[in-house]
């Protein structure tokens, strides 16, 4: 299932600085048992555009949303799962949002709502969006790219970086 | 909370960075790659790189991309140089497909750069001091041989006990298998060997290779242009990926119906279905080990219809009855489709209550496989199978009745036909004969009984893929361990008093281990002296795939610190094994151990494979690129080697050795569960503890191990379980669960779901953190080939999930749609 309501983001009009505020900066890395690391670059960051996705009133528990980020050829999905998860903001913990593009052919993957898993059509790989992005079973060498969210006072939610890099590019900011 | 890689930009290639042939090293399918390596300063730009595209627009599906784990930085010719391992859409196996294995070549290579695989080995090491000490090559292998050549002179060559791979890709190759080969079958004449994957040295389809039909027979687009694709015990969509997304996906969607034999319920049934829909998909989820009765009652359905391929058999097959009888060499008898039939003959109904699946089901499978078509015209049909019937119950009849119904329709060296196996590794076999015998030698049980005094492992670690595997290491640890003892009581001496107290030790029951291998493996912790090996692509490495096709994997990098090619490692033992016989005064056993001075693999392969196949040189495999050559080859012209795209295409059938090269049926008469010791433990266990394989590390977990995108994903082995069978015992996902019977105990990672019969557990195989082979007991077949399949233990908790497994998705492995 994909929700078409699109939601008007305001397109490469980057709300650059100021906009510290971390709430929404929780995507966390989860080493594995190695302390051995595989990110061959990690550590210096891209300079990501702070977009405006939607307002927490505008979401519906287990709807998702497109949303496009961090520019219009990149779609993700933005998720109220109605429970607390890690790397959840708002004030139930609960919004996540993800590339949609599958990360192992570029496919656009699609959403179960009964299990809450993102669906590729491609080569039948699946992703746990309750756990952070999680391949559950499939062919990507990476889980799914994970927006990082900030929430503000108003309750817009701002997409302002990505935990992977993104299908189809060499840097997640062209 | 998923391991998230933290990389949002990576390095472009340069239009003049070097290209590289690479055909990936770990499972059979061989998908093609080109490897991109360029200095480490330099980048190329989004309008000008290597890759030919505009890297300033997103790419759409399909569309070429370089993925993080695509990229690293390694050493070339003593240079840091960035790679990046990318798919060939050019490569007909898999036409750009990447699998989730080899998406992952470049960030699994070693690196001190991006401390990438940091558990390589660098250097020889010999136990000494109560340790592995690093030291040179010269002193390593000046050991192994001064202990192996008094053991093999006084004592005899049977005192060596020799664990070796077979296979190609990985460490494996044409290279590599002639290395060890000639060391051990041409300078030794070693009886008492054993393969990577169990406890002999053996075939693991005799039974096809008896009647007269090799093992891989076919065409990858046979499955591309068949009606019926009928698999037995295997699921591709995990362990041959792309072949099941590039070959039988397209035959498919060309109308081809899907048959799978499996107790269990897989992601490659579910794929099917979404592909063929499930009105093409058959799945006859049979009672464990109960394939041979299905196959003959599907035999018999068929010839009593009269489907069978009458032309096909007249003029192809044997046709005067028995022609092989059975004995200890031949579990079963051998002969005439009537022959045959004369112990296969088994209803449809009698089936139906022996595999426990409906009639209905089978007469279907068989109408599928060969009923003729509404106008006459046979119906196409490609077999394939793997290790629910090579580990399987009765291994050779089981194989056998497989193959008869193949050759019964006609299906073998035709197109859209074929029966093959599905492999697991690339193939790669060049050795000079044999001298193990048949039946071979149980070397494991040998060994647990006391024999052998010398142990020569390369790129195997037993203590995680073997069969009755607690015991094995229970008697490894304390043989080896007399040898540490000794060795490190004569710690002050000099080389010939160490060599003394080693023989000593080894002369009172202990065991003197050489391990080589790539990484400090679990049977290494019992070695005494260890020697570094690189693998594909930090050597030339040849191989072929499952459809026979040979490329020349080129090396793009150095290996690390002082590791080489295991043919060279071979070369070195062979040449130290010479000096030190001759110092002996042993001349004559000296002479056998001339031949080896080869400086690079590609000497290897030009003594070894390149004999036997003149036309065939690295210059000309290389201009193959990554589509390479179908083996045979039978010449070369026009700068080309001519291949042979699908065997027995004329309807002589030669791989039995016969003059009148008849193929042969098999006689395979249905003797419930074979292997000694199942069927009582089956009747007092709880749970079938079934042995199964993932995608994500399918031939590649010793370097999985040190991989954290697959540890957090499975941190532990899972074990899946049905959701009830957790309820009833009060498990949650993710608990840690011991499984236990006679043979021993292992333990994993509980994980729900509804593909698990009640009763029935489906545990990952070959776990560093959880040896399936604990439980399985040392039940073989006749020839030795063990049944790791079937296994009946009992489930107990030992710990509630951890906070790494609480990390975890426990949600169906199911696409769906």
């Amino acid at each position: 299932m994909r929700c078409k309501n699109l939601v008007d983001v305001g397109r490469r009009q980057f709300l650059r600085g100021g906009a510290m505020a971390t709430a929404g900066a929780a995507v966390v890395t989860v080493a594995g048992a190695s302390s051995a690391s595989a990110a061959p670059v990690a550590g210096a960051q891209l300079d990501y555009p702070s977009n405006k996705l939607a307002n927490i009133a505008d979401l519906k528990v287990n709807e998702p949303m497109d949303i496009e980020y961090p520019d219009a050829d990149s779609p993700g999905a933005l998720i109220k799962l109605g429970k607390a998860v890690e790397g959840g903001v708002g004030p139930d913990g609960d919004i996540v949002a993800f590339s949609t593009l599958c990360p192992h052919k570029g496919y656009n993957v699609n959403y179960n709502d009964k299990d809450r898993t993102m669906n590729c059509p491609g080569h039948f790989s699946r992703f746990d969006v309750e756990s952070g992005g999680q391949q559950v079973w499939g062919h990507a060498t990476s889980n799914l790219p994970q927006f990082v969210l900030r929430v503000d006072a108003k309750g817009d939610i701002y997409a302002e970086g990505a935990s992977d890099l993104i299908f189809g590019r060499p840097s997640n900011v062209l | 909370m998923a391991f998230k890689r933290q990389i949002d930009r990576l390095p472009i290639p340069p239009k003049d960075a070097k290209v590289h042939n690479v055909t990936c090293h770990y499972c059979i399918v061989g998908c093609g790659y080109k490897a991109y390596t360029w200095p480490r300063n330099k980048q190329g730009t989004a309008k000008s790189n290597a890759l030919g595209i505009d890297l300033s627009q997103q790419q759409g599906a399909d569309g070429t991309w370089v993925a993080p784990s695509m990229h690293n930085i390694v050493r070339q010719d003593g240079k840091d140089v960035h790679l990046a391992v990318v798919p060939d859409k050019e490569c007909v196996v898999n036409s750009g497909l990447v699998s989730i294995r080899g998406g992952r070549m470049a960030e699994n290579r070693p690196s001190r750069i991006t401390n990438t695989q940091q558990q390589r080995l660098t250097d020889p090491m010999i136990w000494r001091n109560g340790t592995w000490q690093p030291t040179s090559w010269d002193d390593a292998l000046d050991l192994v041989a001064r202990v192996t050549a008094r053991v093999i002179s006084e004592y005899g060559e049977d005192e060596l006990l020799v664990s070796m791979f077979d296979h190609g890709g990985s460490a494996g190759g044409y290279e590599n298998t002639w290395g060890t080969g000639k060391l051990y079958f041409q300078s030794m004449n070693i009886k008492n060997a054993r393969i990577h994957n169990r406890p002999a040295y053996n075939s693991e389809v005799h039974a096809t290779r008896d009647m007269g039909i090799g093992e891989l027979n076919y065409s990858y687009s046979d499955y591309e242009v068949t009606d019926t694709i009928f698999m037995i015990g295997a699921n591709s969509l995990e362990t041959q990926t792309n072949l099941f997304l590039n070959h039988m996906r397209k035959g498919m969607e060309n109308g081809a119906r899907f048959i799978s034999v499996d107790p269990r319920r897989t992601v490659t049934i579910n794929a099917a279905e979404e592909i063929a829909g499930k009105e093409n998909v058959l799945h006859l989820p049979i009672d464990p080990g109960s394939d041979m009765v299905l196959m003959n009652a599907i035999l018999t359905h068929i010839v009593d219809n009269g489907w069978t391929d009458k032309e096909f058999i007249k003029n192809s097959t044997f046709q005067g009855g028995e022609a092989v009888a059975a004995d200890a060499a031949h579990p079963a008898g051998l002969g005439s489709l009537d022959y045959a039939m004369q112990t296969c003959r088994t209803t449809t109904a009698k089936a139906a209550e022996i595999c426990k699946v409906p009639e209905a089901d089978i007469i279907k499978a068989a109408e599928w496989i060969a009923k003729p078509k509404a106008d006459g015209s046979r119906r196409k049909c490609v077999t394939c199978y793997e290790k629910g019937i090579i580990w399987g119950n009765d291994n050779y009849r089981s194989n056998g009745a497989i193959v008869n119904i193949a050759l019964a329709t006609g299906n073998i060296g035709r197109e859209g036909g074929g029966c093959c196996r599905l492999g697991g590794h690339q193939e790669g076999y060049y050795r000079p004969a044999d001298h193990v015998g048949r039946p071979a030698t149980y070397v494991d049980q040998l060994l647990i009984s006391g024999g052998g005094k010398v142990q020569h492992i390369w790129a195997c670690d037993h203590f995680k893929t073997t069969l009755n595997a607690a015991q094995y290491k229970k008697v490894h640890r304390r043989r080896a361990g007399m040898v540490k003892d000794a060795m490190d009581a004569a710690a002050s001496g000099t080389r010939e008093q160490q060599v003394e107290a080693i023989l000593a030790a080894v002369n009172a029951g202990g065991l003197f281990v050489v391990d080589t291998d790539i990484i400090h493996s679990q049977i290494g912790q019992n070695a005494h002296v260890i020697l570094p090996a690189v693998e594909s692509n930090e050597m030339n490495l040849t191989s072929m795939n499952g459809e026979r096709r040979l490329r020349l994997s080129e090396k793009y990098m150095d290996g690390p610190g002082d590791a080489k090619p295991d043919c060279l490692i071979a070369a070195g033992i062979a040449q130290n094994l010479e000096r030190v016989l001759r110092e002996m005064g042993k001349n004559d056993y000296a002479d056998k151990f001339k031949g080896y001075d080869w400086k690079t693999e590609e000497d290897a392969f030009m003594d070894g494979y390149h004999q036997g196949n003149p036309d065939v040189t690295y210059d000309r495999l290389r201009a193959m690129g990554n589509n390479g050559v179908q083996e045979p080859v039978h010449g070369y012209e026009n700068g080309k080697l001519l291949g042979t795209p699908r065997l027995y295409a004329d309807g002589k059938f030669d791989r039995h050795g016969r003059k009148d090269k008849k193929a042969l049926f098999c006689a395979a008469g249905w003797r419930g569960l074979q292997a000694p010791g199942k069927e009582r433990e089956r009747a007092t266990h709880k749970f079938w503890i079934n042995n199964v394989r993932a995608n994500i590390f399918w031939q590649n977990q010793f370097l999985d191990q040190d991989n954290d995108f697959i540890q957090d994903r499975f941190p532990y082995p899972f074990i899946e379980m049905n959701p009830q069978d957790m309820a009833d015992m009060g498990l949650n996902p993710g608990d840690l669960i011991e499984i236990h019977n006679e043979n021993g105990s292992t333990q994993g990672m509980a994980y729900p779901t509804k593909t698990a019969r009640p009763g029935q557990v489906a545990m990952v195989f070959g776990s560093p953190s959880g040896s399936q082979g604990n439980v399985v007991n040392p039940g073989v077949n006749e020839l030795v080939l063990p049944d790791y399949k079937h296994t009946w233990g009992n489930i107990r908790k030992i710990a509630n999930a951890t906070p790494k497994a609480k990390g975890v998705s426990f949600k169906s492995k199911e696409y769906t749609s």
